[in-house]
C-alpha cells in the first residue's frame, strides 16, 4: 500500500475480539482484565484508529464480558481515547455495550437478515444511542456474494435508513461481504472482484456511506503461509480502497508494503483478486510453496515416493493431491487385501486422516484439500465395481443429511465434508444454509437418514444446534447427530448439546475426521462402543468444565448487601398463619406419604441413571428398574401393614422479622421478646443481572408483620434395626433397600408437610392443587431450604431448628456432634413463604462475612471458618 | 401551543438570546434554615432538607417565583426551572424520589406562569421556560471506588428511568426547552437525551433540546475525560438547537473552549459561566461589570448565540450581559463537511 492510501483508510482493531484473537478469549474466559487491557492498549497504540471488541464466546456470559470489559476501559484514557465498535451477533449485547460508552461508537453490525421489522427496530435505537453502524450486506435470502446483490441489499438498507428513520448517511458503514478466493471452488473466483465492485457503486450511488470489511477473509484459503496472505490482503485492498473501501478490519502485522511484494508473486495474486482468468486459482496454489517460507523443504520433489510402501504412496497421493498414479496403487493394494471395501476402510481412511491433520493444523489450504479429495474419489470409484461385485455386507453406505443451521450462511466446512463423505460411498443429501430445524428433521424422515451433520460458523448457530438436539429428542429420532463447524467445541457440544439427546451427539472437529465418525456410527458392531467412549469423554468434558468454572470477583459484604434482593413490602402484605407455634405429625400414614414421593434419586442410589418413570422402559437398565420398583413397593406394603416404620415430623410458625442478614423469630405476637436467632450467609461475588442473595431477604423487616417456620421430618427411628436384622441375616439387598426407602419416605413426608403449610397450617396457598410430579419440580409459592445445603450452607443452624421445634423431645431425632441428623433418613429446614423467594448457592464468601457471622452466631473466628469451609474464598489463617 | 421551537429559532438568528442566572447563589440570600425548607407539608419529613433547593418549588414558591421574576426583569429571555437536583435519583438523597415528580411539575409550571406575565407585558419579547435535567449525583462512566475501576453505582437503564420521569413532568407543566446541563460525565448526558427522546415520544410532542456540558478544570476536559470537541460529535445526534458550557470555570478560563466549540459546532452555541472561581470563603466575587467585559468580547468574536450565569451569578450579572450583548450580532452558523464524527475520548473524525 503507498502512503497516500494508508491516510484516507481507517484500521480497525481486531485483537479485542474473542472469535479473531485466541490469546483475548483466553484472557477473557480466565477473567484476566488486566492484560486483557493490554492487548486494547498495545492496538492504540500501534495506530488502531477504532477498537473492535467482540465477546461472542459460547462458554461466556456475553453480555456481561461486555459490560465489565467497557467499564474497565473507561477507566483506562489511553485505550478509551478512540472510538469503539461494539461487535457483536447478538441484539442484546450491542445493547448493553452502547450502555457504557460515552462517546459516539459504532455498532458491528445490523443487516436486512431478519426481515426489516427488526432491522429498523435495531436501527432506530442505534440513532438514539448516536452511534454509528455497520450494515452488513445481507437479507433474508441470505449474504449477498455478487456485485449486483451486494449494491441492491446495501441502496435497500440505504433507503430505508436515510429515507425512512432519518438515520445520518455518513453514519453508515457498509460491509459488502469479502469471502475467500482460490478456494478451489470455481463460484468463487469472481468474490475479491464482487467486493471490488459492489463496493465502487455503493460509494457512487450512496452518498456519504462508508465501505468496510473483514480483510483477512479473502485470503482463508492459503491459512498457514503468512507471505502469501499478506500479499493477498495488500492487493486486495489496493484495489478496494481505489474502489472506495474506507475502513477494514485489518491486523496491521498482516499486511506487505504492495511494492515489496515480489513481482512474479504479485502478478499471481493480482490474477487471482481481479479473476483475470480460469487458471489463476491454481497458479497461485502452485507458486504459494515457494513463498511459504517452508520453500526449500517442497523444492526436493522427485519420484523417490514411488519407491515407498503401497500405503505411504496412497498416503502421499492423497496428502499431495496427485491422481496420476492413483489407479494403479489401489488395484495393488485391492489385489492384497481380502476385499476392497477394506481399501478404502484402511490406507484410504489413514490418508485423508494425515489430510485432515494437517488442514486443521493450518498446514495445509483448502484448494488442497479439495484436490485430496479429488483423488479419494478417484480411487473409490476405481474400486466401486469390485464392491458392487461383492455386495460386501458389512459395507454399510449410509444416509446423511448436511445442513448449516438456521441464522447462518456459512457452508465451506459443511461442503468439504460433504465432498469426503461421498468420497467413502455416503449418500449426502445437503440442505444447504440457513436450513430450519423443521426442515432438517422432516428431510431426515423422509430420506430415511442414517445420521445428520449440522454445521456453523457463527455464535448463534450454537444454540440452534441445541435447538436441533431438543427438537430431536422431542420427535423420538434415535439416529446420530454430527455436529461442526468453526465456532463449535468439543466443549459446547458435550456442555449444551449432548445432555438434550442421548442418542449419540458426536463432535467432529475437522472434515476429514467425518468420514472415520460417521463409519463407527453406521457399523452395528462398532457403534455402541464408540458412542459408549463418545459419552463418557462428554461427561469428563463436563465435569473439568463446571470446575473450570471462571470464579467471579468477591465483593465486600457491604457491597454485597447494598445489592440485596429488593423486595416490595410497601404493597404486599406477608400472609399471617392460621396456627402459629408447634405441631406434631405422627400419624400420618405410609399409605398417604407413597403418594409423594420422587423415584428418581431412589434408582440413583442403585446407580441406574435415568428419570422415573421412563426409566422402567429403558432399554439397557429397565429390567432392572422394574425390579428394584416392585421390590420398594412390597417393602412399603410391609411397613404400612405392620407399622414397622412410622414416619414422624414436628414443624412450627412463629412471628419474625429480618433484622440484617438474620432473621429474629419471637416468642409472639408483641414481637418484643426473641425466641431464637435465625442466622443466614450472603452470596458475596460480583453480580451484575441479578442481587447478591441471602435466604433473610424473604422476610419482612421490623414494621411489617411477618413469619417464618421451621420443620424436622424422618422416615422412621426404627430405620437402623431394620437394616441391622437384615445384615444380620447377610441380606445386603435389604439392608441397602430399607434405607433407600426410608430415606424416600423422609423427602416424601417433607413435601407433604411443605404442602400441609402452604395449604393449612400457614395457609397461603389454600387453593393450590397440584400433582406430585409439579411438586417434584417445585411449582409452588415459598421454599424449604435446608441447613446444610447451598442456600444456607452452615450446619449449626439446625440447632437452633431442634430447640425452636424442641425436635427431640417431642419425635425423638437427634443432631450428632457434627450435625448430622439421626436417624439417616431425616430432613430439616426453614419455611419461607414470600413469592420471590427461591433457591439458590451462597457459594463463595469471604473473611469479612465470616467474621460478622461468627459475631452474629456466637462463635469465634476459627469455629465459623471450620464450619464454613467449604464456602471460604480465601485461605483461613 | 403556539410553534415557539420556530419563533426560539428565528429570534437566534436575528441576536444574543439571554439565559438567567445562578438560582442557588440568589436562594442562599434568603438564608433559609430547616424549618423554611419544610415548610408545613413536610415539618415531619424524617430526615434534614436543608439544602433541597428544588424542594423550595413547592415549600417557597413566591420566592423561587420572585427569582425567576428578578432575572426577567434584568432582561432574560430564557429562565431555567428550579430542577436542577429534582430527577428521583438525586431527591433520594432527601429520601424524596418519590416527589420527583410533583417538584418538576410544579417548577415548571410555576415558571410557565412567571414567564407568561412578562410575555402579556412586553409580547414583542417573548420569554421562554427552559425546564432542567441536572447531572445527578452519580456518573455511570466513572467507578466511585479507585479500588474497584469496573464498578459503577447507577446504569444506563436507571438514568433513562429517572429523566424519562422528570421530562414528561417538565413537559406537562409548561417548558418550552428541555436543557440538559452541567454535563460532567457524557454517558449521563446520552442517557438523558435518550431519555428526553422517549418522552417525546411518549408525549407526542417535540420540543427544542439545550445541551451543555461541563469543562471542570484547566485541562479542557470532562470529568469524564472527553475533549470540548469529542462531546460534541458524542452528544449531536439529538440535533439540539444549541450545545454548550456551563459552569466549573469563570469566563476567563472557559474563553478556549467557549472558541473550539464555536469552531467545530453547526448548532447554536450557548455559555453559561461562574462568576470566577470560588474565593477561601467559597464565594464567588467576580461583579458583573467585570465579567460582562468579557462576555461581550465573546459576543463581539462571534462564538456565542445564548449566554448567560452559573454558580455566583445574580440578576445585575444577566442585566449587565443583556445590556452590553444587545446590539451585537449573533454567531452565525458554521457549514460543516459532511463526515463521520466518532469520538472516544478525543474526536475522530473519519473522511
Amino acid at each position: 500500500m503507498t502512503q497516500q492510501n494508508t491516510a484516507i483508510f481507517t484500521n480497525v482493531g481486531e485483537r479485542t475480539n474473542v472469535t479473531g484473537s485466541a490469546k483475548f478469549k483466553r484472557l477473557i474466559l480466565e477473567e484476566d482484565y488486566e492484560t486483557a487491557l493490554d492487548v486494547a492498549r498495545e492496538q492504540v497504540e500501534n495506530g488502531a484508529q477504532v477498537i473492535d471488541i467482540n465477546m461472542d464466546e459460547a462458554m461466556l456470559d456475553s453480555k456481561a464480558a461486555m459490560t465489565k470489559f467497557l467499564n474497565l476501559i473507561a477507566s483506562e484514557p489511553d485505550i478509551s481515547r478512540v472510538p469503539i465498535m461494539v461487535d457483536s451477533s447478538k441484539w442484546e449485547v450491542i445493547e448493553a455495550g452502547l450502555k457504557c460508552i460515552q462517546g459516539k461508537a459504532i455498532v458491528n453490525s445490523i443487516s436486512l437478515k431478519e426481515g426489516e421489522e427488526p432491522f429498523i427496530r435495531q436501527a432506530k435505537i442505534i440513532k438514539r444511542f448516536g452511534a454509528a453502524a455497520v450494515v452488513m450486506a445481507f437479507d433474508e435470502t441470505g449474504q449477498a456474494e455478487t456485485a449486483d446483490r451486494k449494491f441492491e441489499i446495501c441502496e435497500r438498507s440505504y433507503r430505508i435508513l436515510v429515507d425512512q428513520l432519518g438515520f445520518p448517511p455518513e453514519d453508515i458503514i457498509f460491509d459488502p461481504n469479502i469471502f475467500a478466493v482460490a478456494t478451489g471452488i470455481e463460484e468463487h473466483d469472481n468474490y475479491a472482484v464482487d467486493f471490488i465492485e459492489g463496493t465502487r457503486r455503493i460509494k457512487q450511488n450512496l452518498p456519504h456511506c462508508k465501505v468496510s470489511g473483514g480483510v483477512s477473509n479473502v485470503s482463508f484459503s492459503f491459512r498457514g503461509n503468512n507471505p502469501v496472505r499478506e500479499a493477498i490482503h495488500s492487493v486486495f485492498l489496493y484495489h478496494a480502497i481505489q474502489a472506495g473501501m474506507d475502513m477494514g478490519i485489518v491486523n496491521a502485522g498482516q499486511l506487505a508494503v504492495y511494492d515489496d511484494i515480489p513481482l512474479e508473486l504479485r502478478k499471481a495474486v493480482e490474477d487471482v483478486v481481479l479473476n483475470t482468468d480460469p487458471g489463476a486459482g491454481e497458479r497461485l496454489v502452485e507458486l504459494a510453496p515457494k513463498y511459504s517460507g517452508l520453500a526449500q523443504a517442497e523444492k526436493v520433489e522427485d519420484l523417490e515416493w514411488r519407491t515407498w510402501s503401497v500405503e505411504k504412496r496412497l498416503e502421499h497421493a492423497l496428502v499431495k493431491g496427485i491422481t496420476e498414479y492413483i489407479e494403479e496403487d489401489t488395484e495393488e493394494c485391492r489385489a492384497s487385501m481380502d476385499k476392497p471395501i477394506q481399501v478404502i476402510e484402511g490406507p484410504l481412511m489413514d490418508g485423508m486422516n494425515v489430510v485432515g491433520d494437517l488442514f486443521g493444523a493450518g498446514k495445509m489450504f483448502l484448494p488442497q484439500v479439495v484436490k485430496s479429495a479429488r483423488v479419494m474419489k478417484r480411487a473409490v470409484a476405481y474400486l466401486d465395481p469390485y464392491i458392487e461385485a461383492e455386495k460386501e455386507e458389512g459395507a454399510t453406505n449410509g444416509k446423511i443429511i448436511m445442513a448449516t443451521v438456521k441464522g447462518d450462511v456459512h457452508d465451506i466446512g459443511k461442503n468439504i465434508v460433504g465432498v469426503v463423505l461421498q468420497c467413502n460411498n455416503y449418500e449426502v443429501v445437503d440442505l444447504g444454509v440457513m436450513v430450519p430445524a423443521e426442515k432438517i428433521l422432516q428431510t431426515a424422515i423422509d430420506e430415511k437418514a442414517d445420521a445428520i451433520g449440522l454445521s456453523g460458523l457463527i455464535t448463534p448457530s450454537l444454540d440452534e444446534m441445541v435447538h436441533v438436539a431438543k427438537e430431536m429428542t422431542r420427535r423420538g429420532f434415535d439416529i446420530p447427530l454430527l455436529i461442526g463447524g468453526a465456532t463449535t467445541s468439543k466443549a459446547h457440544t458435550a456442555v449444551k448439546i449432548e445432555p438434550q439427546y442421548d442418542k449419540g451427539v458426536v463432535y467432529v472437529n475437522n472434515a476429514s475426521r467425518a468420514v472415520g465418525v460417521v463409519s463407527s456410527l453406521l457399523s452395528k458392531t462398532q457403534k455402541p462402543e464408540f458412542l459408549a467412549k463418545t459419552t463418557a469423554e462428554y461427561v469428563k468434558v463436563r465435569e473439568q468444565q463446571a470446575r473450570k468454572k471462571p470464579r467471579s470477583k468477591p465483593v465486600t459484604i457491604q457491597r454485597a448487601r447494598d445489592n440485596a434482593a429488593k423486595l416490595d413490602w410497601d404493597s404486599y402484605t406477608p400472609p399471617v398463619p392460621k396456627k402459629l407455634g408447634v405441631t406434631e405429625f405422627r400419624d400420618v400414614s405410609i399409605k398417604t406419604l407413597r403418594q409423594y414421593i420422587d423415584w428418581t434419586p431412589y434408582f440413583m442410589t442403585w446407580s441406574l441413571a435415568g428419570k422415573f418413570p421412563r426409566i422402567l422402559d429403558d432399554e439397557i437398565v429397565g429390567e432392572e428398574a422394574k425390579k428394584l420398583y416392585h421390590d420398594a413397593n412390597a417393602m412399603l406394603d410391609e411397613f404400612e401393614k405392620t407399622q414397622a416404620l412410622k414416619p414422624l415430623g414436628v414443624i412450627g410458625l412463629f412471628p419474625a422479622n429480618r433484622v440484617g442478614d438474620d432473621i429474629e423469630i419471637y416468642t409472639n405476637e408483641t414481637r418484643s421478646e426473641v425466641l431464637e436467632l435465625s442466622c443466614h450467609l450472603r452470596q458475596q461475588t460480583e453480580k451484575t443481572d441479578f442481587p447478591n442473595y441471602c435466604l433473610a431477604d424473604y422476610v419482612a423487616p421490623k414494621g411489617t408483620p411477618d413469619y417464618f417456620g421451621a420443620f424436622a421430618v424422618t422416615g422412621g427411628l426404627e430405620e437402623d434395626d431394620l437394616a441391622e436384622a437384615f445384615d444380620a441375616q447377610q441380606d445386603d439387598y435389604n439392608k441397602i433397600m430399607v434405607k433407600a426407602v426410608a430415606d424416600r419416605l423422609a423427602e416424601a413426608f417433607a413435601e407433604y408437610l411443605h404442602e400441609q403449610v402452604r395449604k393449612e397450617y400457614w395457609g397461603y396457598a389454600a387453593d393450590e392443587n397440584l400433582s406430585n410430579e409439579e411438586l417434584i419440580r417445585e411449582n409452588y409459592q415459598g421454599i424449604r431450604p435446608a441447613p446444610g445445603y447451598p442456600a444456607c450452607p452452615e450446619h449449626t443452624e439446625k440447632k437452633k431448628i431442634w430447640s425452636l421445634l424442641q425436635t427431640e423431645v417431642r419425635i425423638g431425632m437427634q443432631l450428632t456432634s457434627s450435625y448430622a441428623m439421626w436417624p439417616g433418613a431425616a430432613v430439616s429446614g426453614w419455611y419461607f413463604s414470600h413469592p420471590d423467594s427461591k433457591y439458590y448457592a451462597v457459594a463463595q464468601i469471604q473473611k469479612d462475612q465470616v467474621e460478622d457471622y461468627a459475631k452474629r452466631t456466637n462463635m469465634s473466628l476459627e469455629e465459623a471458618e471450620r464450619w464454613l469451609s467449604p464456602n471460604l474464598g480465601y485461605e483461613p489463617e | 401551543m403556539p410553534n415557539k421551537s420556530a419563533a426560539l429559532k428565528e429570534a437566534l438568528k436575528q441576536r444574543i438570546l439571554i439565559l438567567d442566572g445562578a438560582m442557588g447563589t440568589m436562594i442562599q440570600e434568603y438564608k433559609f434554615e430547616e424549618e423554611d425548607y419544610r415548610g408545613e407539608r413536610f415539618k415531619d419529613w424524617h430526615v434534614l432538607v436543608k439544602g433541597n433547593n428544588d424542594l423550595l418549588s413547592l415549600t417557597q414558591p413566591d420566592v423561587i417565583a420572585d427569582i425567576h421574576r428578578k432575572y426577567l426583569a434584568a432582561g432574560a429571555d430564557i429562565i431555567e426551572t428550579n430542577t436542577f437536583n429534582a430527577t428521583t435519583i438525586s431527591m433520594e438523597d432527601y429520601e424524596m424520589g418519590s416527589l420527583s415528580r410533583e417538584i418538576n411539575l410544579e417548577s415548571a409550571k410555576l415558571a410557565r406562569k412567571i414567564c407568561d406575565e412578562f410575555t402579556e407585558k412586553e409580547p414583542h419579547k417573548p420569554r421562554y421556560v427552559a425546564g432542567v435535567l441536572g447531572p445527578t449525583s452519580k456518573t455511570c462512566s466513572i467507578s466511585p471506588d479507585v479500588n474497584d475501576p469496573g464498578y459503577r453505582n447507577i446504569t444506563f437503564d436507571a438514568l433513562v428511568e429517572a429523566y424519562i420521569e422528570s421530562t414528561l413532568a417538565l413537559i406537562e407543566g409548561g417548558a418550552d426547552l428541555i436543557l440538559i446541563e452541567t454535563i460532567f460525565d457524557t454517558l449521563n448526558a446520552k442517557a438523558a437525551s435518550f431519555a428526553v427522546e422517549e418522552a417525546f415520544e411518549q408525549a407526542g410532542i417535540t420540543l427544542p433540546v439545550m445541551i451543555s456540558g461541563t469543562i471542570t478544570d484547566a485541562s479542557g476536559r470532562t470529568l469524564s475525560g472527553q475533549t470540548t470537541e469529542a462531546f460534541y460529535n458524542s452528544i449531536r445526534h439529538i440535533k439540539p438547537i444549541s450545545i454548550g458550557l456551563n459552569c466549573a470555570l469563570g469566563p476567563d478560563l472557559l474563553r478556549p473552549y467557549v472558541e473550539e466549540l464555536s469552531r467545530v459546532c453547526e448548532t447554536f452555541t450557548s455559555v453559561h459561566p461562574n462568576a470566577g472561581l470560588p474565593n477561601e470563603f467559597g464565594e464567588y466575587d467576580l461583579e458583573a461589570n467585570e465579567m460582562s467585559l468579557e462576555i461581550i468580547d465573546w459576543g463581539k468574536e462571534g462564538f456565542i448565540n445564548i449566554v448567560g450565569g452559573c454558580c455566583g451569578t445574580t440578576p445585575e450579572h444577566i442585566k449587565a450581559f443583556a445590556n452590553g450583548l444587545a446590539q451585537i450580532k449573533p454567531r452565525s452558523l458554521p457549514e460543516l463537511d459532511v463526515r463521520m464524527r466518532l469520538a472516544g475520548l478525543e474526536a475522530c473524525n473519519l473522511n
